[in-house]
């Protein structure tokens, strides 16, 4: 059953990103609304796989690599419903979708995926705490990197004069640059308190403490940089890329720790 | 019962023809409450633009509907209207007129909205003088109806057609609501005026005019409700702009590479908007290049207009079939057996009159 929805939940995303091209190019106004609705079932399908998993592995579902993607996939919609409609980022959504869709293919593609799920004692709140709250944050990364990408694609748009229809349905360029910024900021104090909680669990969330500061360390330069206006919306939306590439690493590295333990 | 039509626009009518037949606002209620009682006209819509004079009614018998309609206006106006210059279409006709007027698809610019404003209040003012019933009140809210969904499922509407609307546009793709930007006009060119006017209109916070004629820069930014500025000094209020319009009559370039990018470095990553009117071109195409600054000169402006333009010609055969449906729609019910008198304001049996 719980197969069936995540299954369900990634076919919605890529209906969700199809729909938005086919808008597109038909030149179709408001295609939001569709997206919202293509996202909104894949949310609520992807809450129902983590529920379901949460009750047989006994404890929030991060035990491996494929649960933490997943994970990570929910916090990115979860969060695009809270700044999407703040920031009225009309495409925000059909950005979300496909990143959304290929992190949940990676996730059922990687070795083991397909296993049962085995039931495993509970870390505690602290430990569980922290690991929740990181990946929620790592969602708030993923949004700042799906906004970085939406500002390159307009400013592209802007300098080379192609107002094309893609152009017309992206939110001006300054909005996509306070919104990059801001989902960092999300994203950065959001990891923050992970990084708080996991200092309260102790020994058994040293490695994931370590590969948090290692995230931590660039998204907070990059937050005093843009600050102090030391680097251009370009650069900040470059390095929002950049950074979430090597926050998504950090999972790959954390299941390392793990397999090796 | 037909829905009759006789009126003139601008494809059909100049300005003196036109201007010969307009009914004042304030006049269009008794215009229309009139025409709906005088004999074999049951109700009437008159609707008086800078571009159209148009009766609509409905009649039982639309051939003495259509001559009554036409003897009002002479009746009123002093002319008699005649073809080719007025036009007389019934029915399905009459119908197809009223529902491509309203969605844009008629007006001298294809797709601008404010038409669609002009028949409602039109249509209002018929609607208190009592002078529309059961079929027109049912076709102008049909009309609307098909309004809406034309410009919303369509693209007839979308994107600028001018230079002035053009930059507005870009402006808006650039910093999104423009009321915290100031807009400097270097130059005082008409297209620049219209220009910032239309900038202005849309919430620009300030207009700065800076022109080699001081005198010039001053009248014009009283036009604009706007600050002159001496033309050697604008490079000290460059900081505070965000769009920046170019529109002076020199030979060679005024806002250079060079200039230009010291001055970015003190703007915060500001991002600016250049706007280059002038021939010869009062900005070094190179400005483009510099993070954060966008160039468009009227050429890539003309570009954007027409391409808009080309855009919506070729949402009209999706606007036609769109109406098309309506129309064949609208008709079936008018001629279905239930159509009648009854439920709707003003209405007044045949024998009332």
């Amino acid at each position: 059953m719980e197969r069936a929805f995540l299954v369900t939940s990634t076919l919605c995303f890529l209906a969700g990103f199809a729909y938005a091209m086919y808008a597109l190019g038909a030149k179709v106004r408001q295609p939001s609304r569709w997206n919202f609705v293509v996202m909104l079932t894949g949310f609520i399908l992807q809450s129902g796989f983590l529920h379901l998993r949460s009750g047989e592995v006994g404890r929030c579902p991060l035990t491996s690599l494929f649960e933490r993607l997943v994970f990570l996939s929910w916090s990115v919609v979860l969060l695009y419903f809270v700044v999407g409609s703040t920031y009225r980022l009309s495409l925000l959504g059909m950005f979300t979708a496909p990143l959304v869709f290929l992190i949940q293919v990676i996730a059922q593609l990687l070795p083991g995926a397909s296993l049962p799920a085995v039931r495993k004692a509970s870390l505690g709140f602290w430990p569980e705490l922290h690991n929740a709250i990181s990946l929620v944050a790592y969602g708030a990364f993923a949004l700042s990197c799906v906004a970085g990408v939406m500002y390159l694609v307009q400013e592209r748009h802007l300098k080379r004069h192609t107002l094309n229809s893609f152009f017309q349905n992206l939110p001006p360029i300054a909005n996509l640059a306070v919104a990059v910024q801001r989902m960092m900021l999300a994203g950065f104090a959001l990891l923050t308190a992970g990084i708080v909680a996991g200092f309260f669990a102790g020994h058994a969330a040293a490695a994931t403490i370590a590969l948090a500061v290692c995230v931590w360390l660039p998204y907070g330069v990059l937050l005093i940089l843009r600050s102090t206006h030391r680097i251009s919306s370009r650069r900040i939306a470059w390095l929002a890329v950049a950074a979430f590439t090597l926050a998504l690493s950090t999972l790959g590295a954390l299941n390392a720790v793990h397999m090796s333990n | 019962m037909e829905v009759l039509y006789l009126g003139l626009s601008h494809k059909t009518a100049p300005v003196e023809t036109r201007e010969r037949f307009a009914v004042p606002d304030a006049h269009l209620g008794e215009f229309s409450s009139l025409l709906a009682q005088a004999p074999g006209v049951r109700e009437a819509v008159v609707i008086s633009t800078c571009n159209r004079v148009e009766y609509y009614a409905a009649a039982e018998d639309g051939a003495e509907g259509l001559r009554t309609v036409s003897n009002f206006i002479a009746e009123k106006t002093g002319h008699a209207p005649q073809a080719p210059t007025f036009l007389e279409l019934k029915s399905a006709e009459g119908i197809r007129h009223l529902f491509r007027v309203v969605s844009g698809l008629e007006s001298m610019v294809i797709g601008e909205t404010e038409i669609l404003g002009q028949v409602k209040k039109a249509y209002q003012s018929a609607q208190t003088a009592g002078a529309t019933s059961r079929t027109l009140n049912k076709l102008f809210q049909r009309a609307f109806n098909v309004a809406k969904e034309v410009r919303t499922k369509t693209s007839i509407t979308r994107g600028a057609v001018s230079v002035g609307s053009a930059a507005v546009e870009l402006a808006e793709k650039i910093f999104g609501k423009l009321d915290a930007c100031n807009v400097m006009v270097l130059g005082a060119g008409e297209t620049a005026e219209m220009t910032a006017k239309a900038l202005q209109s849309r919430g620009a916070k300030a207009i700065f005019v800076s022109n080699r004629t001081y005198e010039r820069a001053v009248s014009l930014a009283e036009m604009l409700g706007g600050r002159a500025i001496h033309f050697d000094q604008w490079e000290r209020e460059f900081d505070a702009m965000d769009i920046l319009i170019g529109s002076t009559g020199a030979p060679h370039a005024v806002v250079t590479n060079a200039k230009i990018s010291p001055l970015m470095t003190r703007r915060q990553d500001r991002p600016l908007f250049c706007i280059d009117l002038a021939v010869p071109r009062d900005f070094e195409a190179s400005v483009n290049d510099i993070e954060g600054v966008y160039l468009y000169d009227i050429d890539a402006l003309q570009g954007i207009a027409e391409q808009s333009m080309q855009v919506r010609r070729q949402e009209l055969v999706r606007c036609e079939e769109m109406i098309e449906r309506h129309v064949a729609d609208f008709s079936k019910w008018l001629t279905t057996p239930h159509h009648g008198f009854g439920g709707a304001s003003g209405m007044q049996p045949e024998g009332a009159k």
